[in-house]
């Protein structure tokens, strides 16, 4: 009798009582998301790969939105749950502009709710799992922020999700500077995204850049990176470790 | 039509001997002393008009506003007791998204009118509930084409050519009957709006008042909103001028 009200004391803890409706894993994930300032606004860049554990199963997955007039989303991880945000920032945005007031919700209000939704989603045990990069620019200032699924949020001159900070950051670390030009910026976000082209394997070689400036959104058709597989580092990598592969 | 109702006219549960209910009739009493509402569906959109009267120059001006976005593709014009009509407003809108939710596309306007006219008859329902105290005016756009309903204290709903609620209605009405809406662009519509306005407008009753005016149409790619300041402030000088003319004969 004690031994059955505890376990259920203790699933009522866990979350509601139907567990199978809480997240456990991610099914349909999209990999890295990179985004930078630059003179004019903000850039981002995702891939249109949506896998499927190690499978490339979708290739046409837009993973960067525009949300409102003043930001740009990008997501990566469970792509439905992606879905879902984009389904509550819609309903934001309408009830927003409904107002007619003359103002509307810039890049910092949306950033902190999206970080209010993850977090508190997270505190039930059935967090919505993505690492979002929302960025923009309202009234000539220009923002740029990530939240996690967790909840962690923070701003930054250039923000990546995923295998992005790992092997895209540094890169920006080094190369990014304040008043970068558009094409010197869309230059070193397609380094960043072929660095993890080469190196991620959930990455496809089909990419989106979106832009955003006062003037509003745009998002750009998808496109290739050149690939260079000729490399001596690549044409025999095992010669440093006999036997490997 | 004005008939004392002794005895049968305290409750909305309660019909009189010849059948009537006269707590919603009461209730339109109330929609009749407003301000008048007008709208018309041209060939290409819907355009309503609100003459808000002010009743203290203390007031900013656009501020109470008495036309509602309920949807990207509607809006609704309310007559009447203004808390009442924010009520009915929050509604439909609940009502607008909940179906996109649902179904994955705009609420058919049709279906808007009715789900609102289904929430105004509940009132009308119960003696712990009053009626609702206003009329409301709801113009969308949807894949049939724009259309415009009118919905009453009593829950009853009508699709529409034009309509008028308010102080000024049947003058309004006449001259809404004189157009030809099937050839009128939402541009000429809201030139046409505003001159109705003016004209049934009572200086000596009611001293100011200020013009509302919100489309739905082609041009303003079927989303529902103020019309643009130029237009309006166009429209304004048209219906003046026209005051001016009927002055002068």
């Amino acid at each position: 009798m004690n031994l059955a009200d505890s376990t259920q004391a203790m699933n009522n803890l866990l979350g509601s009582e139907a567990d199978s409706q809480r997240t456990l894993y991610p099914y349909v994930t999209g990999t890295s998301v990179v985004g930078i300032k630059y003179k004019d606004g903000i850039l981002l860049a995702a891939d249109m790969g949506g896998s499927y554990g190690s499978t490339l199963r979708y290739k046409t997955v837009e993973r960067l939105k525009p949300v409102g007039k003043h930001s740009i989303i990008g997501a990566s991880g469970e792509i439905s749950d992606f879905q879902e945000i984009m389904r509550y920032l819609d309903e934001l945005i309408l009830y927003d502009n409904m107002w007619d007031d003359g103002n509307s919700l810039g890049p910092k209000e949306v950033h902190n709710y999206l970080t209010r939704m993850m977090y508190n989603r997270r505190n039930k045990f059935n967090p919505l799992w993505n690492s979002l990069v929302l960025g923009g620019v309202k009234n000539g200032q220009k923002y740029l922020g990530t939240v996690s699924m967790i909840g962690v949020h923070y701003e930054d001159n250039h923000v990546a999700t995923g295998f992005g900070n790992h092997l895209a950051r540094p890169i920006l670390r080094d190369e990014w500077h304040e008043n970068l030009t558009f094409e010197e910026g869309v230059k070193l976000l397609e380094k960043c995204m072929r660095v993890l082209l080469y190196r991620d394997r959930s990455a496809v070689n089909k990419l989106q850049i979106a832009k955003i400036t006062e003037a509003g959104v745009t998002i750009s058709q998808p496109y290739a990176l050149k690939t260079s597989w000729d490399l001596s580092a690549f044409k025999n990598p095992t010669a440093g470790a006999e036997g490997s592969w | 039509m004005s008939s004392i109702g002794t005895g049968y006219d305290l409750s909305v549960t309660t019909f009189s001997p010849d059948g009537r209910v006269f707590q919603i009739e009461y209730a339109a009493k109330a929609v009749d002393n407003s301000g008048t509402v007008v709208a018309i569906r041209c060939k290409d959109g819907v355009v309503m008009g609100v003459e808000k009267l002010i009743a203290s120059k203390m007031m900013l001006p656009g501020s109470n506003r008495r036309i509602h976005a309920v949807h990207r593709h509607s809006g609704m014009a309310v007559a009447g007791l203004a808390a009442d009509g924010r009520q009915i407003v929050t509604r439909a809108k609940s009502e607008a998204t909940n179906y996109e939710s649902v179904y994955g596309e705009p609420i058919p306007v049709k279906e808007l009118a009715e789900r609102v006219a289904s929430y105004v008859h509940l009132c009308t329902l119960y003696w712990w509930l009053r009626p609702f105290g206003c009329g409301v005016i709801l113009g969308g756009y949807d894949r049939d084409g724009p259309q415009l309903y009118m919905i009453e204290p009593s829950g009853v709903s009508y699709r529409y050519f034009g309509a008028a609620i308010g102080k000024g209605r049947q003058a309004a009405k006449t001259e809404i009957e004189k157009l030809k809406l099937s050839d009128m662009t939402c541009r000429q519509g809201v030139i046409e709006v505003a001159k109705i306005i003016y004209g049934v407008h009572d200086e000596a009753k009611d001293k100011a008042f200020e013009l509302e005016l919100s489309w739905v149409c082609d041009e303003s790619n079927r989303q529902h909103q103020k019309v643009p300041d130029d237009l309006l402030e166009e429209a304004k000088a048209a219906a003046k001028a026209a005051l001016e003319e009927m002055d002068a004969d």
